[in-house]
């Protein structure tokens, strides 16, 4: 039997890890690198709306046909990274009667559902909705999360022998004979999950066919291979709030414009967002206006958001593109359709497709026809099931009962780690005993944490983006260096302390947007906990210069001075010390 | 009618109790209004004063440090013989409970995430545990606890390269509690002693260090010995096991920290002063200058609190001593003028560890430690700040957090004692 064809797949945010899965249950040979974490990109950098289609009714509509097409196959496959909040467009009273009728109008055309609301009855679903909005249209959009999606995916392929490579960046793109044959690979740390301190190393990958899915990171890549694919990368802040002041997607019935929406996520809420045409990537501003801006236009429909606390906020950058020659000025009206760029017929370079533009929603759809033209390349004849058969987590609901005895957790962290494992609950939780709590603001155990670790090596980003331990109203003062502590004994202690270093660091970062306020005291007690209490910042471990132990106190209180000899003379008379503090006690009190 | 004293604190922290104890000193009737719980169950329960200042430290003494300090330090205004007076209000308010008062030397505490710290008084329970000291140490963790992971804490002193072999063991808990028990439950546990099977809590811990011990000669634990009865906790252990056994700090809630506050509440009863706690100072009156009146929200009954002198010892960031929105900062009691930068993306820096400027945010004391305005003129005559609130102190960079509470909070304290009595 011929070995089947190899696909090496570039990316590994929601379209490149629905593509290896897609590729892999087809049978196919696949290999995905991803140069960070998974979602690294844009994918871990979104809002977390599962759209109905509605907020594309009036602009675009094939997207918003689409969108409710996957809104429904993902509740089906991907139960577990969806919570079907539901989602209001709303309007104010300044906002246009017009487009309220062609919204509704809109979802109608595009089959998806939509009713009328009364202020009073969407204030009924939403309480902290401003008083004097006009009224709602409901539509079914929901929640997902991004992390679990993606990771779900990946999970999958590799169930179906796929090779997952994260911290993997493709340095180049090989070519031989006017064809793309593969590519070279760094590798951070060597092959398998990224650990702390284990040696880089490169990789040449052949293949018989690339998939280059890295989104706004796409020109990077068609330059490595000597094509230019013009993505129009377009920043986003989001916002994070400290709870959930609404618990169903919250839009603002108008024309395109910033800030207008919020999505309940997990504990939180997300308010996205800006659209923003970026010149790199991974290199633009993150400014205290775009912050400001979230908080101050959808007070305008939650008027509590205006004092609440924030708990940090990211960016994210959608990799827009249109074909050449289109000159849309304003990203905003850049379409968000997605586009199949084979180079053979664009660039005369064989061996290679892009895929550039779409959103998350329809990830899966975009993963089915770019394999679909993958297969077709490679003449291979297989039939997608990504539709049909449920992610990793997702394929049996039974799981979700009386969690509090099987595991014996409390409610609500049985609730929530069944919430997040989904099938894989009983798999996960009952492998660890005991099982304590590790993150207490997400309820996440050491259980959870360990699961993650298997994929994460000490990667604890990677951790965190599966389990959200560190991701809640204390953003890991509490948590993180309880997550570092179990990585060992399988890692050595500098390993521990490395990661902890780069966790509490990415978090600083994010938090760094929400400090004032609640959270700004929040933020000085983390630092108080690891500056003050645990001396993180001058730990003399981490030094170079020899302590001086012996200037010390050693708490010899018979000597009524400083520290006697030092040196070994020492230990004999400090042996003998300890046990003397409760008899000097008196003396010490005539002081 | 008014409640009237001749001092007013206002906070219930470390600096409010000292400044309390120190104006009672004086002779002076003081009231301590304390609004909620103080941020001693978040603290580690040590005493540090100056470890580290300009690039410098750790400090073998705290005193070594001053000079390194820049001219807007508390510790500046209070001077060397403030710092000594408060921790001799210290000293004198806990008693044997703390050591370290015989040397003017710091000592290095081991913390629970396995670094050293410089410190100037500690816990009698963490004193036999100092990594200044010698003697091989073995450091006990519990499965259920994930705060204190006692092998990478002991592999972590020991890449500090301390005088002495230290090694971690990771033991079962005798009892099982839930998952989300905290170190409370565990302290409960030891106190009364409970019983397991075949045995008690103490004896069956005893028992499963012992088959661990090797030659070390002091035993570490997470502060989780006992709360009501630890020092019966300790002493059994100790027995037990034949060599000394020690805590050591953790981060929230901190057993230590809460022992602390109840000390400290205890001197405070011993000295007179009348303690008013559970609700917040919300308005006050002036005349002349002068604050006559504070008036305390008493569940929405507006009570008037009269003194002679005021001193405000709230916090800062963490204890809300200092408040905040987007683009101020505020000292809410008293609306004193709190110095920052005006972008408050000034307020931090991006890296974690960074000379924050939030760090340093608080009330500029004159040399009597009034706060004073944008001027430099104080703001009011019988006011006076310590503790956290007080601008110009990188307390957590330096390890100066109490040092800074007990000096300022003796000066204050004293000063409107003296004023009120006079």
């Amino acid at each position: 039997m011929n070995k089947s064809p190899s696909v090496l797949v570039i990316g590994g945010g929601s379209t490149g890890t629905g593509i290896a899965r897609d590729l892999a249950m087809r049978g196919l040979d696949v290999t995905l690198v991803e140069k960070g974490n998974l979602t690294h990109g844009t994918t871990g950098r979104m809002h977390g709306l599962l759209h109905s289609g509605g907020r594309y009714a009036v602009s675009d509509q094939a997207s918003a046909k689409e969108c409710i097409v996957e809104n429904r196959v993902l509740r089906r496959i991907a139960g577990h990274c969806v919570e079907m909040t539901g989602g209001l467009f709303v309007q104010r009273p300044e906002d246009s009667d017009e487009y309220f009728e062609k919204k509704l109008a809109g979802c109608r055309e595009c089959g998806i559902p939509a009713e009328v609301l009364s202020a009073e009855e969407a204030r009924e679903i939403e309480p902290y909705l401003a008083t004097d909005i006009k009224r709602a249209i409901k539509v079914p959009d929901g929640a997902v999360d991004p992390f679990r999606l993606c990771v779900s995916n990946a999970a999958s392929a590799v169930e179906h022998g796929a090779r997952v490579e994260t911290h993997s960046e493709v340095t180049d793109v090989l070519v031989e004979d006017g064809e793309v044959v593969g590519v070279e690979v760094t590798h951070q740390s060597g092959t398998g999950p990224y650990v702390h301190g284990k040696p880089g190393e490169v990789e040449e990958i052949y293949a018989d066919y690339v998939v280059n899915a890295t989104g706004a990171w796409a020109g990077q890549i068609g330059d490595l291979a000597g094509v230019d694919v013009e993505v129009r990368p377009s920043k986003g802040v989001m916002t994070i709030m400290n709870t959930r002041q609404v618990d169903t997607v919250v839009n603002r019935c108008r024309p395109k414009g910033d800030a207008d929406i919020i999505v309940p996520h997990e504990t939180t809420c997300i308010l996205g967002t800006t659209d923003e045409e970026v010149e790199d990537p991974e290199d633009y501003p993150e400014e205290g206006w775009e912050v400001d801006l979230m908080i101050e236009t959808l007070s305008e429909l939650v008027p509590m958001l205006e004092d609440a606390r924030t708990i940090r906020s990211f960016w994210g950058v959608r990799p827009l593109y249109e074909p050449p020659g289109t000159g849309t000025e304003d990203p905003t009206d850049i379409t968000r359709e997605f586009f199949l760029l084979d180079h053979a017929d664009r660039d005369d370079l064989p061996g290679m497709t892009s895929i550039v533009g779409g959103k998350l929603t329809t990830y899966r759809m975009m993963a089915e026809k770019i394999s679909d033209h993958v297969c077709e390349k490679l003449d291979v004849e297989a039939e997608c099931r990504t539709a049909d058969e449920p992610l990793p987590g997702s394929e049996d609901f039974s799981v979700l009962r009386d969690y509090m005895e099987d595991f014996g957790l409390r409610s609500p962290i049985g609730r929530r780690s069944v919430q997040r494992l989904g099938s894989r609950a009983d798999d996960v939780l009952n492998s660890i005993d005991p099982n304590p709590v590790v993150c207490e603001c997400e309820a996440v155990t050491r259980a959870e944490i360990h699961d993650a670790l298997d994929t994460a090596g000490t990667d604890l980003n990677s951790v965190r983006i599966q389990t959200r331990a560190s991701m809640g109203n204390c953003q890991g003062a509490i948590c993180c260096h309880r997550m570092a502590n179990e990585l060992a004994p399988e890692y050595d202690e500098d390993i521990v302390r490395s990661s902890l270093d780069d966790l509490y660091q990415e978090r600083w970062k994010g938090e760094r947007h929400a400090m004032w306020g609640e959270q700004l005291s929040q933020s000085a007690l983390k630092h108080m906990l690891h500056a003050t209490t645990m001396n993180r910042d001058e730990d003399p471990a981490a030094s170079d210069d020899a302590l001086d132990f012996a200037a010390f106190d050693d708490g010899n209180q018979s000597e009524g001075g400083s520290a006697s000899d030092g040196s070994s003379g020492g230990a004999v008379a400090d042996g003998g010390r300890v046990s003397t503090a409760d008899d000097t006690g008196g003396a010490d009190g005539d002081n | 009618m008014a409640i009237t004293d001749d001092v007013l604190v206002v906070g219930g922290g470390l600096a409010a109790c000292t400044a309390a104890l120190s104006a009672a000193e004086t002779g002076a009737r003081v009231r301590l209004l304390a609004h909620k719980k103080s941020t001693l169950r978040q603290a580690s329960g040590l005493v540090d004063v100056l470890g580290y200042a300009g690039g410098d430290g750790p400090f073998a003494e705290p005193y070594d440090g001053l000079d390194a300090l820049s001219d807007d330090h508390p510790y500046h205004v209070v001077g060397e013989d403030g710092i000594r007076d408060g921790l001799r209000l210290f000293d004198e308010a806990v008693g044997d409970a703390y050591q370290g008062g015989h040397t003017d030397a710091n000592a290095l505490v081991m913390t629970h995430g396995g670094t050293m710290k410089p410190t100037a008084r500690y816990p009698e329970s963490v004193a036999p545990g100092l990594a200044s000291s010698s003697g091989d140490m073995l450091l006990v963790g519990f499965e259920s606890l994930t705060d204190f992971d006692a092998p990478v804490a002991a592999d972590h002193l020991a890449a500090a390269n301390v005088p002495f072999s230290v090694r971690g063991v990771t033991v079962e808990f005798p009892k099982s509690f839930r998952s989300d028990a905290k170190v409370t439950r565990f302290a409960k546990a030891l106190d009364r002693d409970e019983s397991v099977s075949g045995g008690t809590v103490r004896s069956d811990l005893a028992d499963a260090i012992a088959a661990e011990l090797d030659g070390e000669t002091r035993v570490g634990f997470p502060a989780m010995l006992g709360d009501d009865h630890d020092d019966e906790v300790r002493d059994e252990l100790a027995d037990r096991l034949g060599v000394p056994v020690f805590e050591v700090p953790t981060g929230p809630p901190s057993l230590l920290g809460l022992k602390l506050e109840d000390m400290l509440f205890d001197a405070l009863d011993e000295a007179g002063v009348r303690i008013s706690t559970g609700n917040p100072a919300v308005d006050f009156e002036t005349e002349d200058g002068r604050i006559e009146t504070v008036i305390v929200d008493q569940k929405h009954r507006m009570t008037p609190y009269e003194a002679d002198q005021i001193v405000l010892a709230t916090g800062g960031l963490v204890g809300k001593g200092l408040d905040s929105d987007r683009e101020h900062i505020t000292e809410p009691v008293f609306g004193c003028h709190v110095p920052h930068p005006e972008d408050r993306y000034d307020w931090s820096e991006p890296e974690a560890f960074g000379d924050h400027a939030f760090a340093r945010f608080g009330v500029v004391p004159d040399d009597e430690l009034r706060p004073t305005d944008e001027d430099g003129a104080v703001q009011f005559e019988n006011l006076r700040a310590a503790g956290g609130v007080v601008g110009g102190a990188d307390v957590a960079r330096e390890k100066s957090a109490s040092g800074v509470s007990l000096a300022t909070g003796a000066v204050a304290g004293r000063l409107a004692g003296e004023e009120a009595t006079q």
